[in-house]
């Protein structure tokens, strides 16, 4: 069993799977993410690979502010995630609310709904900070496995 | 296909053809589409009303973050309203800055929506090759603005920054690459076979249902009707440049990406022309803090289309009210004729043609009777008298106060 769990943390590790999920963004951090993915700065090279199903992902990666209608789904979504799980916010929107902060309809900051892992700054984030953050995440999971032996 | 079952599938808020948070309930029959309802509103964040509770240099930013792709626009579409209402005589080389700055926006807008259509229909080749291209103009953006996305170059009476003769040739430099990129584009777009047999015939949306459902920007004009403010209403520096409006009489999806495409290159054109007219002198003239009582409506082509401001001043230096009218709103209902009595395979490129930005459209108080299926907006006494209801149901009457306030509001 040792030597299983082992091999699926390294390719965990090694090759997070991720799935975007838009909390209400402004589409600026989400076309940066997607930025972060094409050629000039290529996330892929890591081994992200960005998914279409909550089920598949590894990392959830959202942007914006968590509004009223999407609070519920976002919700949803974490939960049909399978274990472990992790969560990155990406934007100043994402982080703590943002510009919008304390607009009628907006819960300001993933982290009033769902555990979050990693924040990255910026408005938006530019495609560095989010292969930054990536990449700091996935240090520190690795660190967290050998403390774990 | 004659016996096939009618059943309905939900499609968002998450879903991997849809780059927003946005619901769509399509009602099939077998492959083919009856109907489709669409489910806006994940997106709303409540801007407008933010708006009214910020000073009005901090709208600038604010309304700058209600769409993170067409942020210049909605940012000069605000101060252009605003500038009107205090009658402020904004500088013309400030002008030709915001131009510009608008052009190189609508550069890496439709380079965006190249490879975003490119990939809805399994073509990921050209979303890599144009997002690679698209580099080249966030380069340039945030080399002079200090940003690659929501710039923060306009302020109340001008813009905060300055091309300097380094930016400008940095700019065309940019430009011819480009322009050579964008020349292999419109030739893939107009030969390669694989594009042109798979976006024929797609989403037909004829002249009259342009005109019908005022359709908008190159939505419009991929059905053959010359829309464009730049041209109809020219504001900024635009009366000064001599450019053409791109129309074609496809109709369909295929129209749509040759308006796109052909429209980089009168981009282009536009960009030259405003860098090489650049006019000498100051960037900014000192605006009021408080705007003076008025109101104005201003038109901005933004990538998407038309976009409107309406701004209401009450004097003080916190605006009455903020009305946004995005572009997609205008389109998205012809999205909804588009799609019907089409295939369900179609459905990510129709809806991607219009190039949607929900995060724009989001803003509206609309609501559904779930049960009769008719459509009803509440205005604002009936909302009241709602809630009064709602309170008396739970005990508390209002009805006295009301009136009370009522009589002290007509004296």
């Amino acid at each position: 069993m040792g030597l299983v769990k082992k091999i699926v943390t390294w390719a965990r590790i090694k090759s997070p799977w991720i799935l975007h999920f838009n909390t209400g963004a402004c589409n600026a951090c989400d076309i940066e993410i997607i930025a972060a993915l094409t050629p000039r700065y290529d996330l892929e090279r890591f081994g992200v690979v960005l998914k279409g199903t909550p089920r598949h992902a590894d990392v959830l990666v959202c942007s914006g502010p968590v509004t009223k209608q999407i609070e519920d789904r976002l919700r949803r979504i974490y939960e049909q995630m399978p274990e472990p799980k992790f969560v990155v916010a990406v934007g100043a929107c994402a982080c703590s609310g943002g510009v919008t902060d304390g607009c009628y309809n907006v819960a300001s900051g993933i982290d009033k709904v769902i555990p979050v892992s990693a924040y990255i700054p910026g408005c938006p984030a530019s495609p560095k900070a989010i292969i930054d953050g990536v990449v700091k995440l996935l240090a520190s999971l690795e660190e967290k496995e050998e403390v774990k032996k | 296909m004659h016996n096939a079952p009618e059943f309905k599938i939900p499609i968002g808020p998450q879903h991997p053809a849809l780059k927003e948070p946005e619901g769509f309930s399509v009602a099939l029959k077998g492959e083919k589409i009856l109907g489709v309802d669409i489910r806006l509103g994940y997106n709303h964040r409540g801007i407008e009303k933010a708006a009214e509770e910020r000073t009005y240099i901090q709208d600038i930013y604010l309304l700058e973050r209600v769409c993170g792709i067409c942020s210049h626009s909605h940012s000069t579409c605000f101060i252009q309203a605003v500038e009107e209402i205090a009658g402020l005589a904004v500088p013309s080389r400030a002008l030709y800055i915001r131009t510009i700055i608008g052009e190189l926006e609508r550069i890496h807008s439709h380079l965006l929506w190249l490879g975003v259509a490119g990939h809805e229909i399994g073509f990921d080749t050209l979303l890599m090759y144009s997002w690679r291209d698209r580099e080249v103009v966030m380069d340039i953006l945030a080399s002079i603005t200090g940003n690659r996305v929501n710039y923060g170059m306009n302020t109340i009476g001008g813009v905060r920054r300055d091309i300097n003769p380094e930016e400008k040739q940095e700019i065309l430099n940019g430009l011819k690459i480009l322009e050579e990129r964008t020349k292999y584009y419109i030739e893939i777009a107009t030969q390669e076979t694989t594009i042109i047999k798979r976006l024929s015939g797609v989403g037909v949306l004829s002249r009259e249902d342009v005109l019908r459902l005022d359709a908008v920007g190159p939505t419009a004009r991929a059905s053959g009707v010359k829309r464009d403010i730049r041209a109809d209403d020219p504001y900024a520096a635009y009366g000064e440049l001599s450019f053409d409006v791109i129309t074609d009489d496809h109709c369909d999806v295929y129209g749509r990406t040759v308006v796109r495409v052909k429209e980089l290159m009168e981009s282009y054109k536009i960009i030259r022309q405003a860098l090489e007219k650049l006019p000498d002198g100051p960037l900014v003239v000192k605006a009021p803090r408080k705007i003076p009582i008025g109101e104005a409506i201003s038109r901005y082509e933004a990538p998407r289309g038309e976009d409107v401001h309406y701004v209401r001043s009450n004097g003080t230096e916190k605006p009455d009210r903020v009305k946004v009218r995005a572009p997609t709103l205008a389109n998205v209902q012809a999205v909804k004729h588009m799609l019907k009595d089409r295939f369900l395979a179609d459905m990510p490129i129709v809806i991607a043609a219009i190039d949607p930005c929900f995060s724009c459209t989001d803003r509206m108080v609309h609501l559904k009777e779930q049960d009769c299926g008719s459509d009803k907006v509440i205005n604002w006494p009936s909302l009241h008298t709602y809630s009064i209801e709602w309170h008396k149901e739970r005990g508390i009457d209002f009805t006295q106060l009301n009136k009370k306030l009522q009589e002290r509001f007509t004296r």
